[in-house]
């Protein structure tokens, strides 16, 4: 008799990993799962990495309130786990007689939904705030409360928090079909394997649906929405906070932003696509951002980039988050059509999740040693040198830089993969620790990074991957043959 | 940690650097991120190397190892395994290492040597997903030659830059297949020689005005689209071929390593990437001289080593106090279809007294009889007339003494390039 979950999480993004450390304050056997070879490989992974003020959604969704109060609950959330979190404070610009209009219209919206702070700004205190701004600049909304997150660290973190609180993960372990039982949704089924859970939290991202329909649930669909985005050399940056252009009905816009490493990123761009996997950038749309970022700050330059990438948004289709317990398959909880602003909402979103789960009928005790700081492994790049020389000299990994452009050392990367959520591949290693993210790409590190993982996790370098089984860095040695 | 010079980067400028400073009695410390000097001269090989400097067709291990010898000999010190975290403009150097912790090396001069990096991906924005199997050709060439891995079977190499060549050719030894080089200019980005070498005499397709549209692939590369190009190098539609393969290579181009320059506040000219240097290739910080690819990429290691050898030269110089006064400054303007000049600047002593040697490259090949001109003001100091000129052939010149009196009522000399009439 194999053992049964309490609670078996569907999908390890920001949104699944909340939960994931939610619950993990109380006496419960929980499960993480997911198809990924490391926790953050969806849209979690790419995104503007914003952390909305929440005047966007219209009063009284779901989206507007988990917005306002997921928003609110960053600074405590990144404190404990020790993630990168900046409220930079974000801009929306008005260039014309209409995009002021707008602004009023969501300086009004941005009240109702009880956004602290908002206001209108000039002209002049917008050029002063970002002097690389588009000069034709009319008037800024501008909302102190919003910020920018690190959300790999932020996922990752909640993931290895989650752990530290007895949270099972297991990953590259994809849901295919669900365990039933009179009506009621009893655990999940992944290829040959099974796991008995009382509830099921569907958190899957764009594949959310098709939980949903495992269980008979065919009403809400999900439709991907492409976006790309350019990552700027950070001696290139030109902005510090966030600015947006003004919205319109499908997105809000092409986006400049700062990142919490001080990259300039911009986009997305929208593109309502068919394949949940189809992650593509295009000349054209990459045209389309650069294009629609120069109108905001016309010096960016395209020589500075360093990176291009695209995500996909879990559009819904009421158009609002979907956050219930289902009626027709009992024990299933849908947290689906998290599209933008699912990340300022997330920590929001956890908590009504477990408030969703009580009022199911899930017993919650809390946990005596529940523990919810999570101290981040040592960052060689933003220490001192005195503590870089202390840090070195109690393990001599640490003096020895593997990335160069970013400062990341031999020690950090050997705590990664050696981490409460492993990091098993360069990604997820990257996504950690950052190495490879500068401007060389990974130019200087792969074959070391290849070396180190080959080495800590005992396998042939052959093994040794981008993102998974199927990614493999190096295909043979060179004296061994083809068969 | 105490030395006259400190050398950052031990390749063939470092290296150089390092020996010719000591043999001037002084004391010099290379830093070398690596845990054996010679830098990517290890990598490399193939031969080629040496051809101007000993008359003799070297590998770039062999010719790193003469010079570890020279530098060894003339009581070079090294710090190995060490990477330089920060120089600050008073020349106080912070170096990490597992033995050591943080070092703080302040040395009465420093030689920049850092070499350069590779154009990636990224910054081609190349369309398409992103998978396993996109290298730069470097990185490849130390996993075949260094670490003894393979990165793929079937390879399409975009960009005819020289190290792409020689990837081209080593992984065909290595057994796997070379689909295409493709390369968007009509022209050849590296040397002819390493065509004939490297890409003729092993039946690789090598297209021109040619690039890639898109990486297909999810896991790891499954194809990439070819398109050619106009002239404004925008693809033309309808001209895709889809390439099966499993692995990118990208040689498109070389980035001078000035990280370390730019936070030390040098001065940097946009057209190199690296250092504005003089005729000592001193910059713009005293005391702080650079050389090699780290000022601007060089297609030969042999002028890279001489450049190491005037900049450690200098670098001697200084410590010893034998600066030469500072007289009236020349500056070189790249004209007509010049792309770079370097030196950006030079001492009009210096060359009244030795001549001095300017290096450049041209923006756009001209395949047939071809004036190089340098002019002050009005009057023609200088006049060569070249068989044809290439972007990827550097093209050094030698200024003689005597044209120094036309200079003393001027502040700048004008390299122009034009088809000969």
């Amino acid at each position: 008799m194999s053992e049964v979950y309490d609670v078996a999480v569907v999908g390890a993004g920001v949104v699944g990993c909340l939960i994931a450390r939610a619950l993990s304050r109380y006496q419960l056997k929980i499960l993480l799962l997911d198809k990924e070879a490391d926790v953050c490989c969806g849209a979690s992974k790419a995104n503007t990495a914003i952390v909305h003020a929440g005047y966007d959604p219209k009063p009284g969704t779901q989206k507007a309130i988990l917005n306002v109060g997921g928003n609110a609950m960053y600074d405590q959330l990144c404190t404990e786990l020790g993630v990168h979190f900046l409220r930079c404070g974000t801009y929306v610009v008005a260039f014309s007689d209409d995009d002021v209009q707008t602004l009023d219209d969501l300086l009004k919206r941005g009240q109702r939904n009880g956004v602290p702070g908002l206001r209108i700004i000039s002209r002049e205190e917008m050029i002063r705030a970002e002097p690389h701004i588009n000069p034709e600049v009319r008037a800024a909304l501008y909302t102190p409360s919003g910020g920018i997150v690190d959300p790999f660290g932020l996922t990752i973190a909640a993931a290895e928090n989650a752990v530290a609180n007895g949270v099972e993960v297991r990953l590259e372990t994809e849901v295919t079909g669900l365990l039933r039982h009179e009506g009621r949704v009893k655990g999940v089924v992944a290829g040959t394997q099974s796991f008995r859970s009382h509830f099921v939290v569907n958190a899957a991202g764009v594949y959310a649906d098709e939980i949903m329909r495992m269980a008979g649930l065919d009403g809400f669909t999900i439709r991907p929405r492409r976006g790309e985005y350019f990552v700027f050399d950070r001696e290139m940056s030109p902005v510090r906070s966030v600015l947006f252009p003004c919205p319109t009905p499908v997105s809000k816009g092409i986006v400049v932003t700062t990142t919490t490493h001080g990259n300039t990123m911009v986009g997305p761009n929208a593109q309502d696509i068919e394949s949940k996997e189809d992650t593509r950038v295009t000349a054209e749309g990459l045209d389309e951002v650069l294009h629609g970022a120069q109108r905001l700050v016309p010096s960016l330059d395209p020589r500075a980039v360093i990176r291009v990438f695209a995500g996909l948004r879990a559009v819904g289709s009421t158009g609002d988050f979907l956050i219930e317990a289902a009626r027709e398959a009992p024990g299933l909880i849908n947290v689906a059509g998290i599209e933008s602003p699912g990340l300022s909402a997330a920590p929001a979103i956890a908590e009504r999740v477990v408030e969703i789960l009580r009022e199911e009928g899930l017993a919650l005790y809390p946990k005596s040693d529940y523990n919810p700081i999570r101290v981040p492994p040592p960052d060689f790049s933003e220490l001192s040198h005195r503590e870089r020389a202390a840090l070195i000299a109690t393990d001599p990994r640490y003096g020895r830089i593997v990335c160069r452009c970013e400062t990341v050392t031999e020690g950090e990367i050997v705590a990664a993969i050696h981490g409460l959520v492993p990091a098993r591949n360069y990604d997820a290693i990257k996504r950690r620790t950052r190495c490879g993210s500068g401007r060389c790409q990974g130019g200087f590190d792969t074959p070391r990074v290849l070396e180190i993982l080959a080495r800590e996790l005992g396998c042939p370098a052959t093994k040794v991957t981008l993102n998974g089984p199927g990614s493999e860095l190096v295909v043979r040695g060179t004296k061994e043959v083809d068969h | 940690m105490t030395t006259d010079v400190a050398v950052v980067g031990s390749g063939p400028a470092g290296l150089a650097a390092a020996t010719a400073a000591a043999e001037r009695e002084v004391s010099v410390l290379i830093i070398e991120r690596e845990i054996e000097l010679g830098g990517i001269l290890q990598q490399c090989i193939h031969n080629g190397f040496g051809v101007e400097i000993f008359a003799q067709d070297l590998t770039g291990p062999e010719y790193a190892q003469r010079y570890i010898e020279r530098a060894r000999q003339a009581g070079v010190q090294a710090l190995l395994d060490s990477m330089v975290l920060d120089v600050l403009p008073d020349r106080r150097i912070y170096v990490t290492n597992p033995r050591d912790g943080i070092v703080e090396v302040h040395p009465k001069a420093i030689v920049l040597a850092m070499g350069c990096r590779e154009r990636t991906r990224g910054a081609l924005a190349i369309p398409g997903t992103r998978p396993a199997g996109v290298y730069t050709a470097g990185t490849a060439q130390r996993l075949v030659n260094i670490e003894g891995y393979m990165p793929g079977r079937r390879f399409v190499i975009l960009g005819s830059g020289d190290i792409g060549m020689i990837m081209a050719r080593r992984l065909t030894f290595e057994g796997a297949v070379v689909e295409r080089v493709l390369e968007n200019m009509p022209y050849l980005n590296g040397l002819s020689r390493n065509y004939v070498q490297c890409i003729r005499d092993y039946n690789i397709p090598l297209e021109f005005c040619r690039t890639v549209a898109e990486v297909r692939g999810r896991k790891r590369v499954e194809a990439v689209v070819s398109v050619a190009v106009d002239e404004q190098r925008r693809p033309i539609p309808g001209t895709e071929e889809v390439i099966p393969c499993d692995t990118l290579l990208l040689s498109v181009g070389l980035i001078p390593e000035n990280e370390l320059s730019r936070r030390m506040g040098i001065h940097m000219d946009p057209a190199t990437g690296g250092p504005i240097v003089d005729e000592r290739m001193g910059t713009s910080l005293r005391g702080v001289f650079a050389a090699g690819n780290v000022v601007h990429v060089y297609d030969l290691v042999d002028w890279v080593t001489r450049a190491g050898e005037v900049a450690g030269r200098s670098a001697a110089e200084h410590v010893l106090g034998l600066d030469r006064a500072s007289g009236k400054r020349i500056r070189t303007v790249a004209g007509k279809n010049v792309r770079l000049v370097v030196p950006q600047v030079f001492g009009l002593d210096a060359l009244l007294e030795q001549g001095v040697q300017l290096q450049l490259r041209v923006r756009q090949p001209i395949e047939e009889k071809t004036r190089l001109t340098v002019t002050a003001e009005t009057k023609e100091l200088f006049r060569k007339t070249l068989r044809y000129v290439r972007p990827g052939e550097m093209i050094q010149i030698e200024m003689e003494p005597r044209v120094g009196r036309w200079l003393e009522n001027t502040d700048s000399v004008v390299v122009d390039i034009a088809k000969a009439d």
